[in-house]
Formats: C-alpha cells, structure tokens, sequence
C-alpha cells in the first residue's frame, strides 16, 4: 500500500511524502525535496563565466577562462555528489531496527542503520534555527549504562526540514510500529 | 513476536533438505548456515553436528527443513518434512518451500510447546554468506565503557556465528563424506596459486630478515656508538630516529608470530605496504637524482647558496649597525652586537669554504641512502637545512640569553624600584627596606639596562623571526613525513576494493513483496568511511607534536626563554 501527499518545507519549498506499508511491522516513510532547477544552474554558470570573461578582459589571460569552465565543473560534481540531497527515506522495520538513507542527486546513497535495542524512542523537538523555530523529527538512544538515560539524539530530515503537519504523520506511523515492541515482549 | 530467519543467498537454487545453523533464543531469531541433502542418515547428521559444535564452539543444530520442488507440490512431501520436524525436535521448526522458480517463498513454524496460539510474522533476510564471513565489524568509534555481553550488538551475533563456523564450510560436494551440504564453498574451495607460493616463501623469508635485522641492531646498540659527542649527534638528527623508526617496523614484520587479532593483521599489512611505497618513491626519486648527474648540479649550487644566505645576513647586520627602520639605537652596543656577529658569519663561511672540496663526494654519497625510502630522503633533506642553518640558530640563541638576561634583571631592578623583592622561599613578592646606596646603585642600573633595551629587542625581534622561518621550514617536512609515515595505506586500498571487508553496519533493502507471504530482506554490508578507517588503522608515530599553546609560546617568547617546537622525544605517540 502506497500513498503519496504534498506538504511544505520549513522554507516554503514544496516536498512530497511517500508512505509504503511492506508487512504488518515494516514501513517506509520518504520525504522527497524538490529537484535541482535548471534556471538556477544557468543562472550561477552564466555568472561565472562573465565574471570569467570579464577578467579575462582585464588580464588577456586566457588561463582564466579554462580555470572558470574546470572551477564549475568541478564544483557542479561536487555539488551534486556532496550537497544536494534528492530524497531522506527512514525504513521502520519492527523488531530489527530503523534505517536512515539520504539519497543525493548523483545517486550516491548514505545508510545508517540502528537497532531496535539501541532505540528509547521517536520524539518531536523544537529547536532554533538562525532566526525560527522549526520542529523536527528525531531518534533518541539508550544509554546502556542507565535504563532512563539518553545516550545521543540522532535528528532526521535534516536538509529537507518538513513542517509541522508532515512531521506528525511520520511521526505517527513510527509509534504504531514501535508499540509493537511494547506489547510483544514474551520471547525467552 | 516476530520471527527473524537469515538465510544465505548462495542457497536459492539448493535441493531440497533440511537446514542448519544457529537459533539465538535471545533475538528470536535463526542463522541457516547450509543445507543438508537427501538422503542422509539422522545418527550421522547429528554425530556431524555434535563435532562442528565441539571444534567451532557454535550451537549449530537443526533449525528445519526446506523443500525446493521444480514441479508441482507432492503431499506426501508435507508429511515426511513434519516427520523430520519429530527426529530433529527442534522449537520451533521451521519449514520454507520454494515453488519452481518463484521469488516468493512460503514459510510455515511449527511450535510443539507454545502457548500462544497467535500466527507469528516472518521476516526473511537474505544475505551474502561469503562477505558476512569475511568482513570485520567495527563498532563505533565513541563507545569507551565496555559493554557486557548481553548489551552486544545483535548484528555481531549474526556475524560472529557465521565467521566461527569456517570449518563447517570446509566439505564441498564432491567430498566421499555421508553428509552433502549446500553452502557458499560447495562448489570447490576456491585459493590462488600465488598466494599459496608467497606464503610458503614468507617463513624463510622472515627468518633471513630477523637475523639480518638483529645484526643491524646489535651494531647499533655496541658501545662503540655510545661516546658522547656520537650519541648527542644521533640525538639531533631526525634522519637517525626515522631509520629506527623503520628499523622497528621491519621488526614488527619480520616476527615469526601470526597475527591474533584483526587490528594486529591489519597493521602488519599496514606497515609492509607503507614500507614498500616508501622504498619504491625513493628508488624513483634517487634514478631521478643521478640521471643528468642531476646531484652534481645540487651539489655545485649548494655553496653559491650558502655564500648568497651569508651576504644577506652581512647586509642585514649592517643595516641594523645603522638606523634601521629611522629608530636610533645606542651606538657602542650596536657596533659590539654589529661586529661580533659579523665576525660569526666570517667564521662560518671559512668553515663551508674549506669543506667545498668535498661536498660534492659527501652529497654523492648521502643521495644514495634516499634508496632507503622517500621518508629518509626527506628527513636528509630537513637535517641538510638544519645544519646549512646552524649559524641563524646560534645568532638566535646568543640574542634570546641577552635579551632574557636583560628582561630578568629589569624585572628584579624594578622591583627594587618600587621597594619590593622576590622572596625564594615563599615563591611571591614582599616588601623590603634597602639601604641607600642599595637603592642609588639599582637605580643606576635599571636606568642603563632600559635605555639599552630597544637594541637587544630589535636584534631578538630580527634573529627570533629568521629562526622561525627556519623552524616552520622544517615542521612542514616532517608533517610530510609523518604523513607518510602514519598513513594505513593497506586499510584505504581495502576499503577502495574490497569494502564489504570493512564493515560499519549492514542495510537493509525491502525486496518485491506479496501478501500472505513472509516480508523478503536484502542485507548488504555498510562499509566504514574513509575517514573512519584512516582514524581507526593510523600507525603511531615517533614525533610529538608542540606542547605549548600558543598563549604559552608568545609568553615564552616575550621573556626570552628558548623554544623548541619539533623537539623528537624517545617514547612513541599515537
């Protein structure tokens, strides 16, 4: 079962919100950010390359016009590789644990994976950024030496930073899987 | 509660059977190692499993039964495979069934003992048995309590129960044994032709390389070379401690004792490739070095720099004798100041003068020594710099005493100033009646030192500066050197080609579903960052890096003390 809706970023860029159900104990939650506009990258290669000519104007050097193609290359690759992150998914799979992919535009992909064990809870936080404050989803540890003690926050959703409104169904379809773990403790 | 099965994917296409592995009762969860193939005898199946269990310390038993059917499904196939499930009483049994060519398989438990009546779920993981088996788990790296056992990771379970059990994947099909196993191996151990050569060449190997290494130590360590002007020289020259440095990894290789530990194996390989580069980086830099006689070139131009670096300093002297920069300094003691180290330079360039003659021989000679390994050739480099300088460090030590004196006795004249003295014994300042002519004489005296201090400041100021230059020169030759030195080359070729053998995690990908079957997991392995493995594996170095911070260093430098930023200690650091 798959749903797809529309929410806003806390920047007001578009995002959309991709709900897979797989099993009973197994969901995933998608949060794609909008693409790269190519109005923008011309309008930053256009830039560069008349401040480029400009100096070249200025020098007769022509080194600087190769230099300003192979600065942009070299910072689109970059960019793409590094930066701009396409797609954040968190897997819920009960029992196993939680993974947490960012997808980046060049199709490069980072995992995290923690375990059900290392997992105290998925909590909603408030937190002050430059001059807002924005929610935001976050996974808190257990500390293996104290039962009540949080051992690291790991926040969520970090470059795509939903609203509210979307947080709250994510946040809601986590619960539900992990009251799993509350109510079926009676193995060994 | 769910139950987990992770089940091997070199299994898929595997006859039917019964599986075995390990249940961990804690995790509800069953690693299936192999599959058993008809037709087998159960006393042998068991007798064969009791001796795994015996040599790998791994419960391994029989977890259940799996029916891979190319044609329709037989009844009476369901009937013996539950008949099975009562020979092998394992709780719970577990059955898969694998329909022709179906992606979806159907899982079914059988619990004999359970109370609870409810349908468990099943996950399937599927994982790569072979990269499970030879990967290296890291934990991460901030964790510093030590864990007991129980609070482990359940990921390490699953690895280090497919790790321990080697020797169950030992028997290959075309074994004369009563048992036929499905595993990743069954196909025929595969090894290389010349990995089997250089391990066989390595034990002689080493034993020659042992007793050559002893010999060179024994030489090293004779009292011939423990003289004092000989043993302060090796002191000094960093090209000494860097050849130690080296001599104590070829040491570490040479050991006749197999590596215990993965992090024990990973730094011998560490350190034999980071010798082998080094050594191949300074054969190409010394056939670099004597083709166009390129060293006689060095080495002609060698004395026409030292002449040129004296004459700038002569100009410098000069221009400080005058009135540099429009401040006026005190003329006697500049022209004494002015002319002693003009008469120093003069020295030293007599002293390089009369050694040109043989520079050219020396260099020759010294240049061959970089075959030892690039690190060699840049710490000759740096200790070639170290003595081409040597009078800039002695200008530098002559100034700092005379300006260090000079703030001392203005610090204590002060205080007789104001009528206050350092009291020794209680580490702080009380007052004190002076006499009169105590007071007359001190006053007299303070007066002279402050007017002269602008002269002894300037010259500090001028020689501390070139000093420093000198000293940033050669940090940064022994950063590259330390670089080279302590990068884990062996870990970041690994990670590059082989990455599932340095495993951060594992992640999970859901694969197609269907309802009313099991859910179907991939589980990959993470690999570590670069960053984590060049943290992880780095090789300790000999240097230590500055202690002082840099409030403490202009502090030191204000008073006049003498700094020593590079200073090699004995001990090595990580």
């Amino acid at each position: 079962a798959m749903e797809e809706r529309r929410y806003r970023s806390a920047s007001g860029a578009p995002i959309a919100l991709r709900r897979r159900q797989h099993s009973a104990s197994c969901r995933e939650l998608a949060v794609r950010c909008p693409r790269l506009q190519l109005r923008s990258l011309s309008a930053v290669t256009c830039a560069v390359w008349l401040a480029a000519y400009g100096l070249f104007v200025l020098s007769e050097n022509s080194m600087v016009l190769s230099a300003a193609i192979f600065i942009t290359l070299i910072g689109l690759i970059i960019y793409l590789h590094f930066v701009k992150i396409d797609q954040e998914s968190l897997l819920v799979i009960g029992s196993l644990g939680i993974q947490v992919t960012s997808s980046y535009a060049s199709g490069k992909e980072s995992t995290t994976f923690i375990e059900m064990s290392q997992v105290k809870d998925v909590v909603i936080n408030e937190a002050i950024h430059m001059q807002k404050v924005i929610y935001y989803l976050c996974i808190l540890l257990q500390d293996p030496g104290d039962p009540q003690g949080v051992s690291e926050v790991v926040p969520l959703f970090q470059s795509s930073k939903p609203r509210l409104d979307c947080l709250i169904e994510v946040y809601k379809s986590c619960q539900e899987i992990l009251e799993q773990r509350m109510t079926a403790p009676q193995s060994s | 509660m769910v139950l987990k099965v992770f089940f091997p994917s070199c299994c898929f296409s595997a006859e039917s059977g019964i599986l075995i592995g390990r249940w961990i009762l804690e995790q509800n969860s069953a690693v299936i190692l192999a599959v058993v193939h008809f037709p087998f005898i159960p006393i042998q199946v068991k007798q064969y499993l009791s001796e795994v269990q015996r040599v790998t310390k791994v419960s391994v038993s029989v977890l259940g039964s799996w029916s891979n059917s190319k044609q329709e499904k037989e009844e009476g196939l369901s009937e013996f495979l539950e008949d099975l499930g009562t020979i092998f009483s394992h709780e719970p049994w577990i059955q898969i069934s694998k329909e022709g060519d179906s992606k979806f398989w159907s899982c079914s438990v059988l619990q004999k003992h359970s109370n609870n009546p409810k349908e468990e779920e099943i996950i399937l993981v599927y994982y790569d048995q072979r990269k499970v088996l030879l990967s290296h788990l890291h934990p991460p790296l901030d964790t510093a309590t030590p864990h007991k056992a129980e609070d482990a990771s359940k990921l390490s379970a699953i690895f280090d129960t497919v790790a321990k059990s080697k020797v169950l994947f030992m028997t290959d099909r075309y074994d004369d044994g009563p048992i036929k196993l499905t595993h990743w191996q069954s196909d025929g151990i595969e090894a290389s032709i010349i990995v089997e050569l250089m391990k066989q060449a390595s034990v002689p190997a080493c034993m020659l390389l042992t007793f050559l290494l002893s010999l060179i130590s024994g030489v090293c360590r004779s009292r011939v070379l423990k003289f004092w002007p000989l043993s302060f020289l090796w002191s000094k020259l960093s090209t000494c401690e860097q050849l130690g440095h080296r001599l104590q990894h070829l040491q570490v290789i040479s050991s006749n004792k197999k590596a215990q530990t993965q992090a024990q194996l990973m730094r011998k390989a560490n350190i034999f490739v980071s010798l082998l580069i080094d050594v191949a980086l300074g054969i190409l830099l010394v056939s670099w070095l004597y083709r166009k006689n390129r060293i006689g070139h060095l080495a002609d131009t060698l004395i026409p720099v030292a002449d040129h670096v004296a004459e700038e300093l002569q100009d410098l002297l000069r221009w400080l004798m005058g009135a540099p920069a429009g401040l006026k300094m005190n003329r006697a003691l500049d022209q004494v100041l002015g002319r002693f180290f003009l008469y120093h330079i003069h020295l030293w360039i007599s002293y390089i003068h009369l050694m040109s003659p043989f520079i050219e021989m020396i260099l020759w000679y010294v240049g061959l020594s970089a075959c030892l390994g690039l690190t060699v050739a840049l710490c000759i480099l740096s200790d070639i710099i170290a003595l081409l300088t040597f009078h800039i460090y002695c200008f530098y030590v002559y100034g700092a005493r005379l300006y260090c004196l000079k703030i001392y006795g203005l610090s204590s004249l002060w205080r007789l100033f104001r009528g206050k003295k350092w009291n020794v014994l209680r580490q702080r300042v009380d007052s004190c009646s002076y006499d009169l002519d105590q007071l007359f004489i001190g006053t007299l005296l303070f007066t002279i030192l402050l007017f002269l201090l602008p002269t002894t400041a300037l010259y500090y100021l001028v020689f501390t500066l070139l000093r420093l230059l000198v000293v940033i020169v050669q940090g940064l030759i022994h950063l590259l050197v330390d670089l080279i030195d302590s990068l884990p080359l062996y870990s970041v070729i690994l990670r590059l080609c082989r990455s599932y053998r340095l495993a951060a995690g594992v992640k999970f990908r859901v694969l197609e579903q269907r309802d009313g079957k099991p859910l179907r997991l991939l589980m990959q392995i993470n690999p570590l960052s670069y960053s984590s493995v060049v943290q992880t594996y780095r090789l300790p170095t000999y240097s230590c890096y500055p202690k002082d911070s840099w409030a403490s260093l202009c502090k030191k430098l204000f008073l006049g003390e003498l700094i020593y930023p590079w200073k090699h200690k004995g001990e090595k650091q990580d």
